[in-house]
């Protein structure tokens, strides 16, 4: 009885390690604890050109996460439609915010951020960003580089 | 010529007789599936098992797990550091863990551990007429004796999995933090933000959910179908070990081609 007893303790206490190890997982190393459970809204914006913005990419304000891309469709001018998910926390952001795709570091992903209007109106569902500032594509910049370049040099002979 | 003959109809007959296998081992995991409601309501006899099986299992996980996540975090950083993306060392070693590493080490070492050990009880019963001594009593050893091992190398093996990934976690995190001197805040800030619960976290469990599945499967089967003397009990134990293993790797592929394939 008394090994039985012991077997039982034991049982029981790999059973909740392993639950244990689960929620540490969820938590501590996925994101289920900033994910946000609570409600949010949607925004959309057109940009001529997204670069590599993804699905889920964060979307922030002065640097503050404040949501994520939910969305990337192109729509029936050829613009790409990226819808945001927005955090409700953050309803008071002016309705003529603008919004432009940024690059973390030099190589890093990529993401939105707003720049705060001057609106007494806030965002609500389905509003759209009308000021929008596309990705900067480093190859376009290049070659725009390179053909100012060579622009220059018969001029300088 | 009728050596010719002779090759080609023993070609047949080890198609044959693996197609037989096969179909006998179908037939095997549908009777215990339909077994377990009756082992569910005898929780007694599952729980004596998952302690064999699991918790016995539970040193050599954790110990692994372990060393695992700190070799990780080592050779994570020497390459990293390369590219200065020391940053994103929790994020490689959480990934690495969660997708792919957890679920397959644990999976490897669960086959060895305790997949053997079903095997060969399995068929040391089998041999010494314990299985037949108990359909003579009319007590059917699929639902007594098979269907609450299957059951608790079920469950045992997502929980195993876990424990491995947190344990491999927390081994990069000391070499990582302790050791080398990461930031601790950006270790784990970068590995929340890279790593999804749902496509991470989530696909590592059902991973090492059909793994329990298809280990445990091979294990009681064997020991199940093996041949009743100590040199097939020896035969069958090492098939479980050789085949569970080669099985887990192949299905991982799948699995991961299914899961992280598109995008």
């Amino acid at each position: 009885m008394g090994s039985n007893k012991a077997m039982e303790l034991a049982v029981g206490v790999f059973v909740l390690a392993g639950i244990i190890a689960l929620v540490f997982l969820a938590m501590k190393v996925g994101n289920l604890s900033t994910a946000s459970v609570n409600e949010a809204y949607h925004v959309q914006a057109r940009f001529d050109n997204i670069g590599q913005l993804k699905t889920r990419a964060p979307v922030t304000i002065g640097g503050v996460r404040v949501g994520r891309v939910s969305d990337i469709k192109i729509d029936e001018n050829f613009y790409a439609l990226v819808t945001m998910k927005i955090d409700s926390s953050y309803h008071k952001i002016p309705s003529d915010s603008g919004a432009t795709i940024l690059t973390a570091g030099l190589l890093g992903e990529q993401y939105i951020s707003l720049e705060p209007g001057g609106a007494d109106e806030s965002l609500k569902e389905g509003d759209e960003l009308l000021v929008t500032q596309s990705a900067l594509v480093l190859e376009k910049l290049i070659s725009q580089f390179l053909y100012s370049k060579a622009e220059e040099t018969p001029a300088s002979k | 010529m009728s050596s010719v003959l002779n090759y080609i109809r023993q070609l047949g007959h080890w198609v044959l007789g693996r197609v037989e296998r096969t179909g006998r081992a179908s037939v095997f995991i549908t009777e215990v599936l339909a077994g377990t409601f009756t082992a569910l309501a005898r929780f007694n006899l599952v729980r004596h098992q998952i302690f064999s099986v699991g918790v016995l299992t539970l040193l050599i996980i954790t110990v692994s797990g372990l060393f695992v996540g700190m070799v990780l975090g080592l050779q994570g950083y020497y390459t990293l550091s390369d590219f200065g993306a020391e940053s994103s060392l929790g994020l490689l070693v959480a990934l690495s863990l969660t997708r792919e590493l957890g679920p397959v080490v644990a999976a490897l070492l669960f086959a060895g551990r305790a997949g053997s050990a079903l095997t060969a009880e399995i068929g040391l019963m089998k041999a010494t007429e314990q299985l037949a001594g108990m359909e003579m009593m009319a007590v059917n050893p699929l639902t007594r004796v098979i269907a609450p091992r299957f059951l608790a190398g079920l469950i045992s093996m997502p929980l195993l999995a876990a424990i491995f990934t947190a344990m491999g976690v927390w081994g990069g995190q000391i070499v990582g933090v302790g050791l080398i001197g990461v930031d601790d805040g950006i270790f784990w800030s970068r590995m929340q933000s890279g790593v999804d619960f749902y496509d991470d976290v989530l696909n590592g469990v059902i991973k090492s959910v059909v793994f329990g599945f298809v280990v445990t499967w091979i294990a009681v089967f064997e020991g199940y179908d093996c041949v009743p003397t100590s040199e097939g009990v020896s035969r069958a134990t090492t098939r479980t070990v050789v085949n569970a293993s080669l099985a887990v790797l192949g299905l991982d592929f799948v699995l991961t081609s299914l899961m992280f394939g598109e995008i």
